[in-house]
C-alpha cells in the first residue's frame, strides 16, 4: 500500500536520527541535492521561477489520474537538497494531501529555518506554490 | 596571527571587543564571528545605554516644551547635530538634517531639489556600482520628468570609468549621484576630482555616503560635494537615524518634503510659512533617541581616532585579501586600488548562498546574494557574491577562521 505523507516524513526523521553532527546532516542534503536529476533545460521556463532573494528554484507540476507529481531543481545544492527531500514528501500524492501536509517534518530534522520567513531561499515560496497548486488541480477536480 | 595593530596607546583590540556586548556570543555553538559590517555595524555599549538613558531619564518632545525635560532632550538632540556637523566637517550645523537613513536622505533630494530642477531632458548620472538606493529614486524621478539617466561604467577592476565619466559630463548634466564607496566592490571612488569636474558644467553632487562614513574621512567642505548621505546604522550607531548634509544655500532654495509639525513657522488655512533649514526637513516628532545614540557612536569613533581604525581595518583587508587567494577557486570582485575594508568574492563552481549557509553553521556571519547591486552582479556576469566586511573589532583570527570555514565549506560541497 502507497506510503501517507506523514510516513514519508518519519522515514526522513528516522533516517536524520542517525545523523549526529551538523556536518553529517548537511552532508546527507548536499548529497541527495545532488542525486536529484537535474531539470531539462527546456523545463526551466521563466512561469516555472520561484524566485527567492538569492537562489532560484524551478519548480514542475503535473497532474495524472486524481495525483499531483513534483520535479524541481535549484541553482543552490542545499536548496536543492532540501527541494528533494519536498518532493519525496509531497509529489505523488492527492490534492486534499498536499494541501494538508503541515511538513513538520523540518522541524524535526533541525532544518526548519530554512523555511522560517526570515531565510530568503525561495523554499518557503516554493512550498506555497507547491499547495497552489495542488487547490488549482483540487479545483479542477471538483468541476470534474 | 600578525600584529599590526596601530601605535596608540588607547587602541587595544581587546578592550576594544569588550565594549560590544554582542561579541560575546554564541552562534550554532561557536563564537560568533561577524563579518557582515557593510550591511549594519554592532554598537558599543555606550551606544545602547544612551537609548536607554534617554527613555529612562529625560523621554520628552524636543523643541516644543519648556518643562526641564523638554530642554534637557532638545540639548542632548541637537548636541548630536553639532556631533555630526564635526564628523564630517560641515560648514554649518544647519546643514544637517536628520533622516531614517541613507535611503530617505537621496530620496529627499530626489523629491524636492529634483523635482525643483530637472527638466524634460535634462540628465542625471548615476554609476553601474550604485546600491539601489541611489538608483530607484533617479530612475522614478528621471521617468516622471523624462529626464535621462545616464551609467557611468565600471572597470574590470571594480573602478569607475574616468574617461566615461568625462565623456558623459555635458551642460545637460543637472545631477551627479555616485556612491562614495561601493557596498559590494569596496571601490573607494575618487570623488573629490569627479566634484570638481561636475561642478564645471554645472552639475549638482550627492554622494552615497553609507559605505564610507565608517571608514574614510569625510570633510564635506573640502569635498565639495552638494549633498552627503549616510547611515547611523553603519558608523556604530542605532538603526532608523541618518543624516543628510546640503549645502545650506541649496537647503534654503528646496522645497519642503514632508509638511506637519516642526517644519512650519506659522499655519493658517490659507498659507504656510515654513521653518528654516534644518526644521523645515524634520516635521513631525523626530527618531529623539536614535539621533542622542548616533552622537555616542561619533564619540566612540572618535574617542579610538579615526586614522587608527582606518589603518587597523587597512591592515584586517591586506591580511584577508592574501589569506582569500590560496582558498581555491576563489576570485575576488572588485580589485581597486583605493578600498574599504570589505572583500567580495566568488567561488567557482559554488553558490555564494550555499557557502553562507555553512559558514553561518560555523557561527560566521557574512552576507551573501546580490548586495542590493543587481545591474553590478550584471556587469560581472554573476548572480552574487559572498562578501566579508570588517570592522574596527574584527581581529586577524577571526580572518583565519574565516578562511579555514571556506575550506570547509568548500570540502562538503564538492
Amino acid at each position: 500500500m502507497k506510503k501517507k505523507i506523514i510516513e514519508i516524513e518519519s522515514e526522513i526523521v528516522e533516517s536524520f536520527s542517525f545523523l549526529d553532527t551538523w556536518e553529517e546532516k548537511y552532508e546527507y542534503i548536499i548529497e541527495i541535492g545532488k542525486k536529484l536529476p537535474v531539470l531539462e533545460n527546456q523545463l526551466k521556463t521563466e512561469d516555472k521561477i520561484i524566485k527567492g532573494c538569492q537562489s532560484t528554484v524551478w519548480l514542475v507540476p503535473s497532474y495524472i489520474d486524481g495525483l499531483v507529481f513534483f520535479k524541481a531543481d535549484s541553482d543552490a545544492i542545499i536548496v536543492k537538497g532540501l527541494v528533494s527531500m519536498l518532493i519525496r514528501v509531497l509529489s505523488d500524492h492527492s490534492p486534499e494531501e498536499i494541501i494538508q501536509a503541515r511538513l513538520e517534518f523540518m522541524d524535526q530534522i533541525g532544518m526548519h529555518a530554512h523555511l522560517a520567513q526570515t531565510r530568503s531561499n525561495g523554499l518557503r515560496a516554493m512550498v506555497s506554490q507547491m499547495k497552489e497548486y495542488a487547490r488549482a488541480y483540487q479545483v479542477i477536480n471538483l468541476k470534474d | 596571527m600578525i600584529s599590526t595593530a596601530p601605535s596608540n596607546d588607547i587602541f587595544n583590540i581587546t578592550d576594544i571587543r569588550k565594549q560590544f556586548p554582542i561579541l560575546g556570543r554564541t552562534i550554532n555553538g561557536k563564537p560568533l564571528v561577524y563579518l557582515d559590517n557593510a550591511a549594519t555595524a554592532q554598537k558599543p555599549k555606550t551606544v545602547i545605554e544612551a537609548i536607554s538613558r534617554y527613555y529612562t531619564h529625560f523621554n520628552a518632545n524636543v523643541h516644543r516644551g519648556l518643562h526641564s525635560l523638554a530642554e534637557e532632550a532638545t540639548e542632548a538632540y541637537e548636541a548630536s547635530r553639532t556631533a555630526v556637523q564635526q564628523f564630517i566637517g560641515a560648514a554649518h550645523r544647519e546643514e544637517i538634517i536628520f533622516t531614517r537613513g541613507t535611503t530617505e536622505g537621496i530620496n529627499l533630494v530626489a523629491y524636492t531639489w529634483g523635482h525643483a530642477n530637472i527638466i524634460a531632458g535634462d540628465e542625471v548620472l548615476i554609476s553601474e556600482m550604485e546600491h539601489h538606493s541611489n538608483i530607484v529614486p533617479w530612475q522614478r524621478l528621471c521617468r516622471k520628468l523624462n529626464a535621462v539617466l545616464k551609467v557611468i561604467p565600471v572597470l574590470d577592476n571594480g573602478e569607475l570609468s574616468l574617461s566615461a565619466y568625462h565623456e558623459l559630463l555635458s551642460p545637460r548634466t543637472k545631477l551627479v549621484a555616485i556612491a562614495h564607496a561601493s557596498n559590494a566592490l569596496g571601490t573607494i571612488n575618487p570623488v573629490k576630482a569627479m566634484i570638481e569636474t561636475a561642478h564645471r558644467v554645472g552639475a549638482v553632487v550627492l554622494l552615497d555616503g553609507a559605505q564610507s562614513a565608517v571608514h574614510c574621512d569625510i570633510d564635506v567642505k573640502d569635498l565639495d560635494c552638494d549633498f552627503f548621505a549616510f547611515s547611523g546604522h553603519k558608523v556604530y550607531g542605532p538603526t532608523g537615524i541618518g543624516v543628510l548634509y546640503g549645502k545650506s544655500a541649496i537647503l534654503n532654495s528646496m522645497p519642503v518634503f514632508h509638511g506637519g509639525g516642526e517644519m512650519i513657522k506659522e499655519v493658517t488655512f490659507e498659507q504656510i510659512t515654513y521653518n528654516d533649514i534644518p526644521y523645515k526637513y524634520e516635521a513631525g516628532t523626530p527618531n529623539i533617541a536614535d539621533a542622542i545614540a548616533l552622537k555616542a557612536a561619533l564619540d566612540f569613533i572618535a574617542l579610538y581616532g579615526r586614522n587608527h581604525i582606518r589603518e587597523y581595518e587597512a591592515a584586517l583587508l591586506n591580511y584577508a585579501t592574501a589569506q582569500l587567494k590560496v582558498v581555491p577557486g576563489l576570485t575576488i570582485i572588485g580589485t581597486a586600488r583605493e578600498k574599504v575594508s570589505l572583500i567580495s568574492f566568488t567561488i567557482k563552481g559554488l553558490h555564494p548562498q550555499d557557502i553562507g549557509i555553512l559558514l553561518d553553521k560555523q557561527g560566521i556571519a557574512v552576507r551573501t546574494g546580490h548586495h542590493c547591486a543587481q545591474p553590478l552582479m550584471k556587469r560581472f556576469g554573476i548572480t552574487g557574491t559572498v562578501r566579508a566586511s570588517f570592522a574596527v573589532y574584527n581581529t586577524f583570527d577571526e580572518i583565519d577562521l574565516l578562511v579555514s570555514g571556506l575550506l570547509k565549506a568548500i570540502k562538503m560541497l564538492t
